[in-house]
C-alpha cells in the first residue's frame, strides 16, 4: 500500500485481523517518509510484515517511475533464529518477498498503463473499478512482468487493450480458486485474499482510487491448498 | 488566430466554432462573425492564447454589426450606450491572464453571448458586456476579455482594415489553415466580409473550399460508434479545461478514452447503479438497526437492569489492548460487533458472553461469539442424528435382506462415542456465529467427538455458508456448521490461556480425583488474584495456564470408556455369531489436567508453541504482554497483569510444518475366511500325478488281492 495513504489503507485492510499497533504505525509513517526522501523513490509502498518467531520484519518497497521495474526492498526487524541453518536469514527473507510478489501482488485493471515508449506509469485518470468489474477476477492483474500473455489465443488478444492489459490477469491462476473475493461493508469495499500465500490481503474501494495490498504472515506458502478447496 | 502556437489552440478554436455551431444552428454565422471583431487585436497586444477568435482581429466592425443585426431581434436584451470602456477595461484587464483558459472552456456561452448581442449599428462592447452580465460569470470573463481585446483593438486602431490585414497576414504566416478556416467560415456565411479584405478575395475561395472540406471530414460520423471527430475533440478539450489535470498531454489518450466511454455510460447509469448499490444499502440498513436498538428500550429501569447484570463484555476495551498488539478488526468494525453482541444478549437468556473471534472464509466470514446460557435456561437441543450409527444400521439391514447366503460383513463400526453433555467438556460453551454484524446470529450445534476426530484429519477452507457440505476423506459427519464448531472447539482447547492464578479450582468436597472420568473440570475466578508483572508474563511461559480442557484423541475431554457399554450389549444378547474383535481393555486416554502451564506444551519441530512479546518497546511501562500461538496461527492472548483476553482471527486451521497428506483408506476387508476348500492350490505336476496314481493303484491292487483272497476262502469253504 502506498505510504501516503497508509492510515486509510490499514483501516480498510483491518478485516483480515492483522494490522499494526499504534506505535508501529506512527514510526512507520515517519520512516517511510524518510526512506522516500533518502532513496528518491517515486513511490514507497509498505509491503507488509513477516511474522517471525521472536520478532517481526517490516518490509517496504520503493518504486521508481517505471512501475514495473525491479523494486528495491527494505526491511527492518530483528534477525531471528532460522530453523534452517546455513542460509542467511536475509537471503531467505528476500527470496520469500520476491516469491510472494511474483505470485500474488496484484493491482486492479487500469491502475497502470503502458506507454508506447516502454515504461509503465500510474494512471492518474484511474477512477476505480465499477462494482460489477470489481467482483470479477479478470479485473485484477499480477503486478509483474507478464508470463502468460503470449499464450493467449489471437482471439483473446484482439479484445485486449495493449495499453491497459499488459499483465496477467488472475483468472487463470492455478489452482483455480486460490483467491477469495469478498465484499465488505455491503459493496463498499472489495477484499481479495490469497489462499496460496495466506496473509496477503488486497483491498479496493470500487469507484475510488484507493487500492493496495499488504502481506502479514509467516512467509510460508500454503502447499495444502488443493486439499483444502 | 495569429496567436496560434500550437495545434491545441487550433483545436480549441475549432472547438469553439464547433460548439458555437452546434448551439446555433441557424446562427453559426454569428459566432465567427463575432470572433472577428474581437480578434481585432493584433497578436502583440494579446496575452497568449486569448480566444481563438481573437486572432481574427482583422475583421472590420461593420460587417459584423451588419451580420449581427438580424440576430438582434430574437436575441437578448438590447443594450445601449457605448458605456465607459475605461472602467471595464481595468476590470477586464486582470481577467485576460486568468480566463484565457476559461474563455476557451466556455466558448459556446461566449459565442452565444456574442451572437445574441443585438447590435444595430453600434458596435460597442457594452452590449456584449451587458448581455454577458446576464449570463454566468465565466462568459462574463470571456466576453470581457474578448471585449478587452476588442477594445484594445478598437481604440488604437480605428481603421480596421489595417490591423485586419496585418493580423490576416500574420495569420497566414502562422497558421494558415486555421485562419483560412475561420475566414472561410465567415466568408461563407456572409458575403459582407468580402469588400473589406480587399485584395484577398481569390485566395479565400480556394482556401475556403479546402477548409470546408476539412471541416466536413471532421464532422463525418463514424460508422461504428456514431461519434464524429469534431464533437469528440471539442468534448475532450472541454473536459481538459474543466478538470485541468497535470501534464495533460501525457494522459491525453486516456482522457480520450474516458470521454468516449462517458458517452455510453450515461445511458446505462440508472440501472447499474441501482443493482450495485443495493447490497450496500441493505447492510447499512441492518447496521442502522443495530444502532437504533438502544433507543427502543430507553426506560430507566431497564437501563439499570442492564447495567446490573452485565453479560456483555467490554469488547472495546479488549479491542484497544489487542490493537496495541497489532491485532484487531478496526475500531468501526469492532464497535458494530459490539452492538451485535448486545443484540444477542438482549434476545437470548445469556449469562456470559464473549467475542471469540473471526474466522475467514472463501465467500463470507464468520464472527463468533462464545456464550454461556443462564442456569436452567438452556435452549432445547435438537436431537442429533448420529450419522455413524445410522450407517451401521443401514449396513446390517442390507445384509439381512439378502436371501442368498452372501458372506456377512464382519465390519462393525466402532462404537459411536456419545457427545458430551452440554456445559461440560467440549460443549461447555455455546457458540453463535454471524456473517456480518447486523445479520442474525445462528447457533452452532454442539460438537460430537466423532466430528473432532475427523476434523483433526482434514483441512478444508470454510466457504462462509453454514449449510455447505464438507467433501473430504475421511468423510466428515456433518456440514460446515459442524466443522466450524469442531474447529472452534479445537482452537479453544488449544489456545485459551490465562495468567497463572487468575483461575483456581473450585473447592469441592470430593477432592481427590479417583474417578476415571477426568479430573477437575470446573474452575472459578480467583478473587484474590493480584496480578502478575507484565515482564514476568513475557519472560516465562509458565505464568500462563490453559483454562480449557484438553481434548483427548477420542474427541472428548472426559474419557468415555466404550467397553462398558459393549458388555452391556452382550448381556442383552446380540445376533452376531461371528467372533468379535474386542480389545479387552482400552487404555484410558489422559490429557493434561486443567490449568496446566503452557510451558508444558509440546514443541512443533523445534518451533516453540508460543511466542511472547511486549506490545511496545518504546514505552515499556505501559506495555502489555502479548502471546501469539505458533500452533494455531491467528490465536492471540494479551494481559496487562490483571486483565486478560483471548482472541482468534484467521482461517481456522492448525499449523503443520509438514504438508498435509490425506489419510489412506483402510485396507480392504477380507470377505471370506480362507480355508482349504477355497484356497487355490497349484495344479499337481506330472510326477506328482503319476506318483499319486501309482499309489492309488497300489491301494486298489491291495484291495483286490484281499477280495480275491476272501473269495478263495469262501470258495474253500464251499468245498
Amino acid at each position: 500500500m502506498d505510504a501516503d495513504s497508509l492510515l486509510l489503507s490499514l483501516e480498510l485492510v483491518s478485516g483480515s485481523g492483522q494490522g499494526l499497533s499504534p506505535d508501529r504505525r506512527a514510526s512507520l509513517l515517519t520512516s517511510l517518509m524518510l526512506v522516500k526522501r533518502d532513496y528518491r523513490y517515486d513511490r514507497v509502498l509498505f509491503w507488509g510484515r513477516i511474522l517471525g518467531l521472536v520478532a517481526d520484519y517490516y518490509i517496504a518497497q520503493g518504486l521508481s517511475e517505471d512501475q514495473l521495474a525491479p523494486r528495491k526492498t527494505l526491511y527492518r526487524g530483528a534477525p531471528l533464529l532460522s530453523p534452517q541453518v546455513q542460509i542467511k536469514e536475509e537471503t531467505r527473507l528476500v527470496s520469500v518477498i520476491d516469491q510472494i510478489d511474483k505470485a500474488v501482488a496484484i493491482i486492479p485493471r487500469g491502475a497502470l498503463f503502458k506507454t508506447p515508449f516502454g515504461p509503465t506509469h500510474v494512471n492518474r485518470t484511474f477512477e476505480g473499478l465499477s462494482l460489477s468489474e470489481a467482483k470479477k477476477l479478470s479485473s485484477y492483474f499480477h503486478f509483474r512482468e507478464p508470463v502468460e500473455l503470449k499464450n493467449k489465443t489471437l482471439l483473446e488478444k484482439a479484445d485486449l487493450d495493449p495499453s491497459l492489459d499488459f499483465m496477467d490477469s488472475l483468472e487463470h491462476d492455478i489452482p483455480k480458486g486460490s483467491w477469495s473475493i469478498q465484499m465488505e461493508r455491503g459493496n463498499a469495499l472489495v477484499v481479495l485474499r490469497s489462499l496460496l500465500w495466506p496473509g496477503l490481503t488486497f483491498y479496493h474501494a470500487p469507484r475510488t482510487k484507493h487500492y493496495g495490498y499488504i502481506y502479514v504472515g509467516t512467509g510460508e506458502k500454503n502447499m495444502d491448498l488443493p486439499f483444502m478447496l | 488566430m495569429e496567436d496560434l502556437t500550437s495545434p491545441k489552440q487550433e483545436k480549441e478554436n475549432q472547438e469553439e466554432l464547433g460548439e458555437a455551431r452546434q448551439s446555433w444552428e441557424g446562427k453559426t454565422a454569428a459566432s465567427p462573425q463575432y470572433s472577428e471583431p474581437e480578434s481585432s487585436e493584433p497578436l502583440e497586444t494579446k496575452q497568449g492564447p486569448e480566444t481563438g477568435r481573437q486572432s481574427r482581429s482583422s475583421r472590420p466592425w461593420s460587417p459584423q454589426s451588419r451580420t449581427r443585426t438580424p440576430l438582434g431581434g430574437p436575441a437578448g436584451p438590447e443594450t445601449s450606450s457605448p458605456a465607459p470602456h475605461s472602467p471595464r477595461e481595468p476590470s477586464s484587464t486582470p481577467s485576460p491572464p486568468a480566463p484565457p483558459r476559461q474563455d476557451l472552456a466556455t466558448p459556446p456561452q461566449s459565442d452565444r453571448t456574442t451572437s445574441v448581442i443585438p447590435e444595430a449599428g453600434t458596435p460597442s462592447p457594452d452590449p456584449l458586456e451587458q448581455s454577458s452580465d446576464k449570463r454566468e460569470s465565466i462568459p462574463l470573463h470571456t466576453s470581457q476579455s474578448e471585449r478587452n481585446t476588442f477594445q484594445q483593438s478598437q481604440q488604437p486602431k480605428p481603421h480596421l482594415c489595417g490591423p485586419r490585414d496585418v493580423s490576416y497576414n500574420n495569420a497566414k504566416q502562422k497558421e494558415l489553415r486555421f485562419d483560412v478556416f475561420q475566414e472561410a467560415d465567415s466568408n461563407s456565411d456572409c458575403d459582407l466580409q468580402l469588400p473589406a479584405p480587399g485584395g484577398s478575395e481569390g485566395a479565400p475561395s480556394m482556401l475556403e473550399t479546402a477548409i470546408q472540406n476539412a471541416k466536413a471530414y471532421l464532422l463525418k460520423t463514424s460508422s461504428k460508434s456514431g461519434f464524429n471527430l469534431y464533437d469528440h475533440l471539442s468534448n475532450m478539450l472541454t473536459k481538459i479545461l474543466n478538470e485541468r489535470p497535470e501534464n495533460a498531454v501525457d494522459i491525453f489518450e486516456n482522457i480520450s478514452q474516458d470521454v468516449k466511454m462517458a458517452h455510453y455510460r450515461k445511458k446505462f447509469d440508472a440501472l447499474h447503479n441501482e443493482n450495485e448499490m443495493l447490497p450496500t444499502y441493505e447492510i447499512a440498513e441492518k447496521q442502522k438497526a443495530l444502532f437504533l436498538q438502544g433507543h427502543l428500550e430507553g426506560v430507566d429501569q431497564e437501563l439499570e437492569d442492564e447495567i446490573a447484570e452485565n453479560a456483555l463484555p467490554n469488547v472495546m476495551e479488549s479491542a484497544f489492548y489487542f490493537e496495541q498488539a497489532g491485532v484487531g478488526l478496526g475500531t468501526d468494525e469492532t464497535y458494530r460487533i459490539f452492538l451485535a453482541l448486545k443484540q444477542l444478549t438482549d434476545t437470548h437468556p445469556i449469562q456470559r458472553c464473549r467475542f471469540w473471534g473471526k474466522i475467514l472464509g472463501l465467500e463470507m466470514n464468520y464472527i463468533v461469539a462464545e456464550v454461556e446460557f443462564r442456569e436452567g435456561e438452556d435452549e432445547e437441543e435438537v436431537e442429533e442424528e448420529d450419522v455413524a450409527e445410522e450407517r451401521d444400521n443401514g449396513e446390517s439391514e442390507a445384509d439381512e435382506d439378502e436371501e442368498d447366503e452372501l458372506p456377512k460383513s464382519f465390519y462393525k463400526a466402532p462404537q459411536a462415542i456419545p457427545k458430551e453433555e452440554s456445559r461440560t467438556g467440549a460443549n461447555k460453551y455455546v457458540y453463535f456465529v454471524c456473517n456480518e454484524p447486523g445479520r442474525p446470529w445462528v447457533k452452532l450445534p454442539p460438537v460430537i467427538p466423532a466430528q473432532i476426530v475427523i476434523a483433526r484429519k482434514i483441512k478444508k477452507f470454510f466457504t462462509g455458508r453454514l449449510d455447505a457440505p464438507i467433501i473430504s476423506y475421511p468423510p466428515f459427519p456433518g456440514n460446515e456448521s459442524n466443522y466450524l464448531r469442531a474447529q472452534i472447539a479445537r482452537i479453544s482447547a488449544g489456545t485459551h490461556v490465562s495468567p497463572l492464578g487468575f483461575y483456581q479450582f473450585g473447592e469441592e468436597e470430593g477432592e481427590e480425583e479417583e474417578e476415571v472420568e477426568g479430573g477437575q473440570n470446573s474452575f472459578e475466578e480467583n478473587p484474590d488474584f493480584e496480578g502478575i508483572q507484565v515482564i514476568d508474563l513475557v519472560e516465562s511461559l509458565s505464568n500462563w495456564v490453559h483454562h480449557v480442557q484438553h481434548i483427548l484423541s477420542q474427541g472428548r475431554c472426559n474419557w468415555f470408556n466404550s467397553i462398558q457399554k459393549n458388555e452391556e450389549e452382550e448381556e442383552e444378547g446380540e445376533e452376531e455369531d461371528e467372533e468379535k474383535e474386542e480389545p479387552d481393555y482400552i487404555e484410558q486416554e489422559v490429557g493434561p489436567p486443567l490449568l496446566t502451564p503452557i510451558s508444558e506444551d509440546l514443541e512443533i519441530q523445534n518451533i516453540p508453541p508460543w511466542t511472547t512479546r511486549l506490545s511496545s518497546n518504546l514505552i515499556p511501562q505501559y506495555a502489555i504482554a502479548v502471546l501469539q500461538s505458533n500452533l494455531w496461527p491467528g490465536a492471540y492472548a494479551f494481559s496487562n497483569g490483571k486483565k486478560f483476553e483471548n482472541f482468534y482471527i484467521g482461517w481456522g486451521h492448525k499449523y503443520s510444518p509438514d504438508n498435509y497428506t490425506p489419510p489412506v483408506p483402510p485396507p480392504v476387508y477380507q470377505e471370506y475366511p480362507s480355508g482349504p476348500e477355497i484356497t487355490e492350490m497349484d495344479d499337481p505336476s506330472v510326477e506328482e500325478e503319476q506318483a499319486f496314481r501309482a499309489a492309488q493303484e497300489a491301494v486298489l491292487l491291495a484291495a483286490e488281492n484281499e477280495e480275491s483272497e476272501e473269495d478263495e476262502d469262501e470258495e474253500d469253504d464251499y468245498d
